[in-house]
């Protein structure tokens, strides 16, 4: 082969630039095509293959701590995923193995820790509804680092949310004995003790985790967890309303403008992020729209 | 010392044109790229993945360095033939491997001080970037010095790494097999707690104790790194920092003097 340009065998650069560019093109057209010919399959369901804390610790060798950042952000992301697409029906059973392994490789993984408690106790859709996993995740947390009271007051925080508010206030006094603690404990145990799972001890316990969280993605459920309390007593003040139209007229209101005609609203009635309230006219029941950042609504619900 | 000088010298030009520069440069770009997209992924946790990713990376590199340079001191001369040319200069056998240990070692330090300086240069510009809540939220500064201990560690680590790789390729002509036994050994190294708890999970006592021999006898690579303590601001006592400083140094201290007698004794004829 002999080269045509006569330098030597050697391609032009402009030559050279001008083919890479030109190949580039077709690269990229053909991944257009492609995508848009053929249909991309669903994605398979994810898989663990490593599910054992203790090879993956080893199999990590001096490098833990970056495999654990890697499971971390493989878990927020399989967790953001169902989220982001609003899957009702997804059952997060990956959030507490991918949470294990993760701080397995970093015992020292705060967040992972607090991620896990709030999202694993949740109940569906938000969340797996496997409060046991969670203390379970605590439990270790617990053991790695048992000068954090952030930890006991997450257990305390699991047996709230399932109502049971004796134990979610013995946690809470445990926290506020851990040295360094903070200082609203011990009224968050006794409030939780008193009038727990009312919406006062709810706002109470969310303003409370805004307050001393620096993290911020617990700071952003913290302030959604607010908005949707204050949605959750607009709903009861609402439906409060519909009952007593129900009374008048025998009949629940058909919608909100029969109800701002009739002088029992102001305005057709918004919840905490601007959208419209639903209201069921059958029975009068009130929710929010799957279209509002309010949906859904925590089942785990306060009185 | 003036022939260990120039030996070292060599070594260390040569590692250069060896184009071991380069990795420090993916090295950094990786960093800078991998800190832009990792903070849109990480739920707030970008500050501590960029300094796990950084420490990581460093450790990586080095080791990659320090077992396919170092196992290229001896060995790649051995199979180029080219030791026949030094062994007939007035270069005594004690100096070629002392000269030829430190100039590597010398190179990873380089390496390494450049890869810290773009570490550094990176965490400075997040913590830039983090506002004032975010940093008080994070356990440690993002320039914090005290992952200058990380480093360190991970530095004699290498050195030792080096030592190993060193020591391989004196009585191993084959390039391959000296960075098998070396990787085997780093692996092995990783591996002193299994070592130290063998006679739990077996019934041999002879198998329990020589697990426990392996595990004093075995360069203890797993006691370097305090890579995640740092990260997480955790303290680290000076007398565990002093004790595993001066494990390295003996221990690479007798591999080079091993490396030495090994080599002395060896007929290349």
């Amino acid at each position: 082969m002999t080269s045509s340009s006569g330098s030597g065998g050697r391609l032009p650069a402009a030559r050279g630039a001008a083919a890479i560019f030109l190949l580039i093109g077709v690269i990229v057209t053909l991944q257009v095509v492609r995508e848009h010919r053929f249909a991309s399959a669903e994605p398979a369901a994810q898989v663990l293959y490593l599910s054992s804390p203790a090879v993956l610790t080893r199999a990590a060798l001096s490098f833990d701590a970056i495999v654990a950042d890697a499971y971390w952000i493989r878990a927020i992301q399989y967790y953001g995923r169902a989220r982001l697409l609003r899957n009702v029906n997804a059952r997060y059973d990956l959030l507490f193995p991918l949470l294990d392994l993760t701080t397995a490789l970093d015992p020292q993984f705060t967040v992972a820790y607090r991620f896990g408690a709030f999202f694993l106790s949740e109940r569906a859709p938000g969340g797996a509804g496997r409060p046991d996993l969670a203390i379970r995740l605590l439990e270790k947390a617990m053991a790695a680092r048992p000068d954090r009271w952030e930890y006991p007051h997450d257990v305390g925080f699991v047996y709230y949310r399932q109502g049971d508010y004796v134990k979610a206030a013995e946690w809470f006094t445990r926290a506020a004995q851990v040295p360094g603690a903070t200082n609203w404990l011990i009224p968050l145990a006794a409030v939780t003790l008193a009038t727990g799972g009312d919406i006062r001890s709810s706002r109470l316990l969310w303003n409370n985790i805004l307050s001393s969280s620096e993290e911020p993605w617990l700071r952003r459920t913290a302030e959604q967890r607010l908005r949707q309390l204050d949605t959750v007593e607009m709903i009861q003040q609402l439906e409060q309303v519909t009952a007593d139209y129900e009374r008048r007229h025998g009949r629940p209101p058909a919608d909100w403008e029969e109800l701002v005609g009739d002088g029992s609203l102001r305005g057709i009635p918004r919840d905490a992020a601007g959208h419209q309230f639903v209201l069921n006219p059958w029975w009068g029941a009130v929710t929010v729209t799957e279209d509002s950042p309010m949906w859904p609504l925590p089942a785990d619900n306060p009185r | 010392m003036r022939a260990i000088g120039l030996v070292a010298l060599h070594v260390f030009r040569d590692s250069v044109r060896d184009k071991v520069l380069y990795a420090v440069v993916a090295f950094a770009v990786l960093l800078i790229g991998a800190s832009y997209l990792i903070s849109q992924l990480t739920a707030g946790q970008d500050l501590k993945i960029i300094k796990d990713l950084g420490l990581a990376a460093m450790s990586l590199f080095g080791l990659f360095i320090a077992v396919f340079i170092g196992i290229g001191l001896i060995a790649k001369e051995i199979e180029r033939r080219s030791i026949y040319a030094v062994l007939v200069k007035p270069v005594r056998r004690h100096e070629f491997i002392i000269g030829k240990y430190l100039g590597l070692v010398g190179t990873l330090a380089v390496n390494l001080g450049v890869m810290s300086v773009a570490y550094y240069a990176v965490l400075a510009y997040v913590g830039q970037t983090m506002s004032e809540s975010a940093l008080q939220a994070v356990p440690a500064p993002p320039a914090d010095p005290r992952l200058l201990v990380a480093i360190a560690l991970i530095g004699l680590e290498l050195a030792l790494v080096t030592a190993v790789a060193l020591f391989c390729s004196t009585f191993s002509s084959n390039a391959l097999t000296s960075a098998g036994l070396t990787v085997g050994l780093y692996i092995a190294g990783q591996f002193g707690a299994d070592l130290k708890n063998f006679e739990q999970v077996i019934e041999s006592p002879v198998a329990g104790a020589v697990g426990r021999g392996l595990y004093y006898l075995l360069p203890n690579f797993a006691a370097f790194d305090v890579k995640a303590q740092v990260v997480h601001g955790l303290p680290i006592e000076s007398g565990y920092l002093a004790v595993t400083a001066a494990y390295g140094l003996a221990y690479v201290t007798v591999l080079v003097v091993a490396s030495v007698m090994v080599f002395s004794r060896r007929d290349f004829k």
